[in-house]
């Protein structure tokens, strides 16, 4: 094998150390040739059922326990030992140093890709994505998650497994209610959080304790308090909202919400960035691996296992198929980063009418300019061109409930390209995905009630499951709490209620 | 660059055990149901396994606030075969055409059915979890009969043979150095009188003989103080810790006449093999006698046991005579617990069976934990079966009979054997 770029990388399908660490250097200089921006990273070599692992908690290296985690631990083990599914393509955590797992079971020409993919593809999106930069701390993660287990597992023998494990319970349930939108999170770091846990323990309950003092008020004050909202704006972290004025938790109760609601945040970057992210990985490994093959540094035989995985990852099923499950964003996000490299490198004359600030550009600049700046929704919005609409043969469909029939809306066609755009970039807007819910109110002066109210957005309803939801936060707060929903036109109705007997932990079921 | 490849795959193996025995623990009273329909469906032999069980989806959701269906959703796909703008096209069945993501259950395994496995441990942790022996905890509490003598510290009176030198003569010491300081004290004093005033006055000046007389009475005094005095003594200390005994032998007495055939036998097989899966859960070490009979009883090994076949008649009381015979030799009731399990077809001469009874009563359940008899028939019940009946009331604590006629009439017998008693 001719190679002027150094020894040859060695062949077969067993990996050794020496050669995971040969793969890694070459890739990483391909990488810097492309002038790959990126965190130093570690791998670590892990079992088929450390994969599992830690598939089941959220691909974290530490984590608190919870029985959710090994409900899904004993999922994945089902369908792994059935062959229903192969683990994790990879695994990697946003942190500084960035680390990637490399599953043992894994072929070496399987490990290079995963290197290529996760080491360098996800790595450099972590390192340069505004929403990773601005709402995760890469060197701060893993100290907090430390922290995070060490305070659940003192909390356990404190106050017993089961009383922390209801708290979690309630926790999750309102996980993706957890997170802002919009504030900018602080970092978080073990030192502090320990340091400063207790103090803001005992400084949160005297705060709350004056929201809820009992003195009776000066009767001129009173009338006019009695109009006051709390919250005076409607708040949309109902985690933070708990921690900060549910009026029964204790100190440690608080700690678990804000722990949950810290976890969820630093997740909330990757759920919004799902399509691009992955994408941008795949584009990376991709082009790395085609690089070093056209370098002559990899054998055909390597090749073509490092291209059969992955066009199974990049593989769209259609609508129609048995495997369709909606849109593979390994699928979408890999052909519109192609995409953009070929508007920049082969313009159409479709592409400079649509693209005209990209069409012809250099293409390395305009992907960190769109891997910096954008999230899903909007870098949808703005670069999925017609040729990508015509590729993957979209069509968008009307499911209105008062209609018998569905609607084609919009296919790809020069009247339907808008539209289509329009209707996908807001398909992975998260605000119409999951439902808008907001605190609404506090009845101060009364019984404390709670009042949460769903935005119905389209005349979506909430589903059943929400009353389960209900009972979490009734636990929370501590004293009756109602679901209230608001439709386009302004009309409020009562979803659901939980009342609550002070202190007594029971509640009764509302409507 | 260098990298860093760390190879993790040997530590903290088993990580996910504890948060799958929280999902166990928390969901225990679906699974235990699991677990006890699995194995009214199986062969018990296979209870040595790990189990693949389903419980309630429901029951385990975790619940957030999500969209139902109903209202407007306008989704895009790709693959478009045949659709132009405008086309209006039938609802898919099923429902759900235009729901999102997020519909499905997150598992995808949908709400019905939530299928995992267990492994050997945890499966036979459910399974045996209610039962329990009777007079186990009895026994293991109240009649030990087995101590283990362990150090406690010291004490001031024992055999001479236990005596701690290094303590009572640290305790001398001090109590010499108690006794004479004060004679020490005045002992030194004079001393230093003494050495004064002989250098000034006379070598026969009464003063100096008084002082010397005064020095001679102190040394006698201080000599009195007992080098090693009964109150300094000091004993190791040993006492009795009461031992559990974690041993246990268990009889297998088998009928081999020629009415038992090969199906009654598994029967039994079964019922033993459960009894003895159930003993290694409670005792570290178990021995396993197997007696079997027919008009004579004698022990076997397992093989023998279970396979051949003899013909003729059957004297039960043959085997539990040889079994009181191997306890008194062998297996000592002191150190011992001792489980005796019986499986016969009932069938017994008329006139050896009120024998049993005796044998039964007088001799074997006042050594034995427990007896469990199975009369597997599905005739009418034999003259064995109603002296047997004669003691069910009157031991009712420690001994047991069912008629089974099936294998699958094994496990509920079982469990009613063995459920917990309250002690």
């Amino acid at each position: 094998m001719a190679n002027e770029h150094g020894p040859a990388l060695p062949l077969g399908s067993e990996w050794t150390f020496a050669a995971v660490e040969k793969y890694d250097q070459a890739i990483g200089r391909v990488a810097a040739d492309f002038e790959l921006d990126t965190y130093p990273h570690v791998l670590e070599m892990i079992s088929a059922e450390q994969m599992m692992d830690a598939y089941a908690s959220i691909g974290m290296p530490v984590y608190y326990h919870h029985w959710s985690f090994g409900k899904h631990f004993l999922a994945t083990e089902n369908r792994y030992k059935r062959g229903q599914m192969g683990l994790a393509y990879e695994i990697v955590i946003n942190s500084d140093p960035c680390i990637a797992y490399l599953m043992e079971e894994n072929t070496l020409p399987m490990q290079a890709l995963v290197i290529a993919h996760a080491a360098y593809g996800h790595n450099s999106f972590f390192k340069g994505n505004h929403l990773f930069k601005q709402w995760t701390s890469a060197d701060a993660i893993v100290d907090y998650l430390v922290f995070a287990k060490q305070y659940i597992a003192q909390c356990e023998e404190r106050y017993g497994v089961d009383t922390v494990a209801r708290m979690l319970d309630a926790c999750h349930a309102l996980m993706n209610l957890g997170v802002d939108r919009f504030k900018r999170s602080p970092r978080l770091s073990l030192d502090k959080e320990t340091l400063r846990q207790h103090e803001r323990a005992n400084y949160l309950q005297a705060q709350v304790n004056d929201l809820w003092r009992t003195l009776p008020p000066r009767l001129e004050a009173d009338q006019a308090e009695q109009e006051v909202r709390f919250p005076a704006e409607p708040e949309e972290n109902l985690l933070y909202f708990i921690e900060k004025n549910a009026p029964l938790l204790e100190p440690w109760q608080r700690e678990v919400v804000r722990i949950v609601r810290k976890i969820e945040q630093y997740f909330y970057p990757q759920r919004q960035t799902q399509v691009m992210n992955e994408g941008w990985a795949c584009f990376w490994h991709y082009t790395l691996l085609n690089t070093l093959y056209d370098q002559g540094a990899l054998s055909d035989g390597f090749m073509l296992e490092i291209l059969q995985s992955h066009t199974n990852v990049v593989y769209q099923p259609p609508y129609s198929s048995p495997y369709y499950s909606g849109i593979n964003p390994y699928a979408l996000g890999f052909s519109m980063w192609r995409d953009i490299r070929r508007i920049c490198e082969h313009p159409t004359a479709e592409d400079r009418e649509w693209f005209p600030d990209i069409a012809g550009s250099n293409w390395r600049k305009t992907f960190e300019f769109a891997m910096q700046n954008f999230k899903d929704e909007s870098f949808i919005a703005q670069y999925l061109s017609p040729q990508l609409m015509r590729d993957f043969r979209l069509f968008s469909v009307l499911d209105d409930d008062v209609r018998d029939k569905l609607h084609i809306q919009a296919i790809h066609d020069d009247s339907g390209y808008r539209a289509l755009r329009h209707q996908l970039s807001d398909q992975y807007n998260l605000g119409s995905r999951e439902p808008n819910i907001q605190v609404w109110n506090v009845d101060l002066r009364g019984d404390r009630s709670l009042t949460l109210r769903h935005f119905a957005q389209l005349r979506r309803p909430l589903d059943d499951s929400s009353k389960a939801v209900l009972e979490h936060v009734a636990y929370l707060w501590g004293f009756t709490v109602r679901l209230e929903g608001e439709d386009a036109h302004g009309k409020v109705s009562l979803i659901a209620e939980r009342m609550r007997e002070k202190r007594s932990g029971r509640t009764a079921a509302g409507p | 660059m260098t990298v860093r490849i760390i190879d993790r795959r040997f530590d903290s193996k088993h990580k996910s055990s504890v948060n799958r025995g929280r999902f166990i623990d928390r969901f225990k009273g679906q699974i235990r149901k699991a677990v006890s329909d699995a194995i009214n469906k199986r062969g018990i032999r296979d209870l040595d396994n790990g189990e693949k069980i389903g419980i309630p989806g429901k029951d385990i959701a975790e619940p957030q606030f999500q969209h139902g269906q109903g209202g407007v959703w306008e989704t895009v796909r790709p693959g478009n075969d045949r659709f132009s703008t405008g086309d209006q096209v039938e609802r898919p069945k099923g429902g759900g055409a235009g729901q999102g993501k997020g519909q499905a259950s997150p598992d995808g395994e949908g709400l019905d059915e939530f299928l995992f496995t267990l492994t050997k441990e945890e499966f036979l942790d459910i399974f045996f979890d209610e039962l329990a022996l009777p007079n186990l905890i009895k026994q293991q509490l109240a009649h030990i009969e087995q101590y283990r003598r362990v150090r406690a510290g010291y004490t001031q009176n024992g055999v001479p043979t236990n005596i701690n030198l290094t303590r009572t003569m640290r305790g001398a010491a001090g109590r010499r150095i108690a006794v004479g300081g004060p004679y020490a004290a005045q002992l030194r004093a004079l001393l230093i009188e003494l050495g004064e005033k002989e250098t000034l006055l006379a070598e026969d000046d009464p003063e100096l003989e008084h002082l010397r007389r005064e020095i001679a009475r102190l040394h006698a005094k201080m000599d009195k103080v007992p080098f090693v005095d009964t109150f300094d003594l000091r004993y190791n200390n040993r006492i009795r810790v009461p031992q559990p005994s974690t041993q246990a032998v268990m009889f297998c007495l088998l009928d081999v006449s020629g009415s038992m055939d090969e199906e009654r036998k598994n029967i039994a097989k079964r019922f033993f093999m459960l009894l003895y899966l159930f003993l290694t859960r409670n005792y570290e070490r178990i021995e396993v006698v197997f007696i079997r009979h027919h008009t004579v009883a004698n022990e076997v090994d397992e093989d023998e046991f279970f396979t051949s076949r003899e013909s003729g008649g059957t004297v039960v009381s043959s085997a539990l005579a040889l079994m009181y015979k191997i306890i008194d030799k062998r297996y000592p009731s002191s150190i011992w617990n001792i489980y005796g399990a019986q499986a016969s077809d009932g069938d017994n001469w008329n006139n050896d069976s009120s024998h049993c009874r005796d044998l039964l009563e007088q001799k074997l359940l006042p050594l034995t934990q427990y007896f469990a008899y199975i009369e597997i028939t599905d005739g009418p019940a034999q003259n064995l079966w109603d002296e047997y009946a004669k003691l069910e009331t009157a031991h009712a604590n420690h001994f047991a009979m069912r008629r089974i006629a099936t294998v699958a009439d094994i496990y509920p017998v079982f469990r009613d054997l063995f459920k917990r008693q309250q002690v």
